[in-house]
């Protein structure tokens, strides 16, 4: 048996920027990932994007994952990608879950996150999304 | 500087507090990257000064939760602190919910603090295997003091005690009679005992039990270990649990076995890692060496026991070398 050191598992930041209370989608993504063999860093409720962009790294994360429901996406999405930005992070690639209007989603999508999931989203679609845009070239 | 420009350039950015490189470095030697070889062995000589404080006790006594308030505290005196959290990979999948970091409430522009989640990949004991080099760099990159919570542990996960210099058991009230507390594992480890959630009924029962454990006999390095209450809602003798600890760390120096302990902790380690290194070595010969397949045929045959046959192994794998 060659002695290959194994695949590294894919370690990923799930939180909640702002203010809202609602964390049940955030915990069932959070455990599909665990399930599909990464680590989840779950940071948990009301974070700023000024927490966010550290944890992501402090712990050396391959992909951000941010759930939103209270309609603050548009002024807390981009700033976390700013953030990022500036600490010459911009490399590590952002979905969102949560209640985001198309119009919205569009505009984020071109802001640079790179992956968008409504209600409905199927959790082996998330799982796919979120290896692909760890693992593939950014 | 004469070492200065012999050290690879990702320890150059560790020793002058470059955070991700901290970070990307801890994710190598998780990952066992050899690219982790020579950053670590240029930074060791610059390590064991720190104190590394271990936190070990059953899941949800609050270990996460003092070692938040430990560190507002430290922050308050001025000391730089390093936190390396461990959480339990799943058997099953290899993934894992590390969730030690809700509990952390440091404002995100503090640069004095660095937390760090580690996901135990199949380690028992309750620390990962890199848990201690980690601690290392941490250590390298001049925090003061490096804080490592331990998997929610059993009675016997003191893997902790080979990582660090001072080992705090925390327990809640109603763990058990005083029965327990003479019971082989978590309670021999401990060089404080801080009893967590001291509002609830039943602490300072479980204090006089700790405290008459203590009373019968010290440990073998001389220490008859603290026992401390504490609790985090609202915070209650955390200063006391610092001091605990701090008190501890004097000992280890006034008493000189900080220095022996320093060396049965590096023996530990030096077999551990040898042990790895001869088992892949072995698993290869076995794997690629034709008498050794032919060996296994006769163990399968039942016409070797696989006593001799290991021996067999053995003997070979190092006159090969």
């Amino acid at each position: 048996m060659a002695r290959t050191p194994k695949e590294a598992p894919i370690r990923v930041l799930i939180a909640k920027p702002g203010l809202d209370g609602h964390d049940r989608g955030a915990k069932v993504v959070a455990r599909a990932l665990r399930d599909a063999g990464m680590e989840v860093i779950y940071a948990g409720l009301r974070q700023t994007p000024e927490e966010i962009v550290r944890a992501a790294l402090e712990e050396d994360v391959d992909i951000i994952g941010l759930s939103i429901l209270s309609g603050a996406h548009m002024a807390l999405f981009p700033k976390v990608l700013a953030l990022l930005k500036k600490s010459n992070a911009a490399e590590i690639p952002v979905f969102a879950g949560g209640i985001i209007p198309d119009e919205d989603a569009r505009r984020l999508k071109r802001a640079g996150i790179r992956a968008i999931f409504g209600p409905g989203s199927s959790l082996e679609e998330i799982v796919t999304t979120a290896r692909k845009l760890a693992r593939g070239p950014a | 500087m004469r070492q200065g420009a012999e050290l690879p350039a990702a320890a150059r950015a560790i020793l002058d507090g470059d955070r991700r490189a901290l970070a990307k470095v801890i994710s190598q030697v998780e990952n066992r990257d050899p690219a982790a070889e020579p950053i670590s062995r240029a930074l060791f000589p610059r390590t064991g000064r720190a104190p590394v404080v271990g936190f070990a006790g059953p899941l949800g006594v609050g270990k996460s939760s003092l070692i938040n308030l430990l560190v507002g505290r430290l922050r308050a005196l001025d000391r730089t602190v390093g936190v390396v959290a461990v959480d339990p990979s799943s058997p099953f999948s290899g993934g894992s919910v590390l969730g030690d970091r809700i509990r952390f409430e440091r404002s995100a522009s503090d640069t004095g603090v660095f937390f760090r989640s580690m996901a135990s990949r199949g380690e028992p004991g309750g620390v990962a295997a890199a848990t201690r080099e980690v601690a290392r760099l941490m250590d390298a990159a001049g925090f003061d003091v490096v804080l490592v919570e331990t998997v929610g542990s059993g009675q016997v996960d003191l893997a902790i005690r080979d990582v660090a210099s001072t080992s705090v058991v925390v327990l809640v009230p109603h763990l058990g009679d005083e029965v327990q507390t003479l019971k082989a594992g978590l309670f021999e480890i401990a060089d404080v005992f801080c009893v967590n959630k001291s509002d609830l009924p039943g602490a300072d029962l479980a204090q006089r039990d700790l405290r008459e454990l203590v009373s019968l006999g010290v440990s073998r390095t001389g220490w008859a270990p603290t026992v401390v209450t504490t609790s985090t809602q609202p915070p209650r003798g955390i200063e006391e649990l610092w001091q605990a600890i701090e008190a501890h760390e004097r000992f280890l120096d006034a008493s000189g076995q900080r220095r022996a302990e320093e060396r049965r902790r590096l023996a530990v380690e030096l077999v551990e890692r040898a042990q790895e290194l001869v088992g892949h070595d072995l698993t290869e010969r076995l794997d690629r060496d034709p008498a050794m397949q032919t060996l296994l045929d006769r163990v399968a045959a039942r016409a070797v026991d696989p006593q001799t046959a290991a021996s067999r192994l053995r003997r070979r794998s190092s006159a090969r070398r």
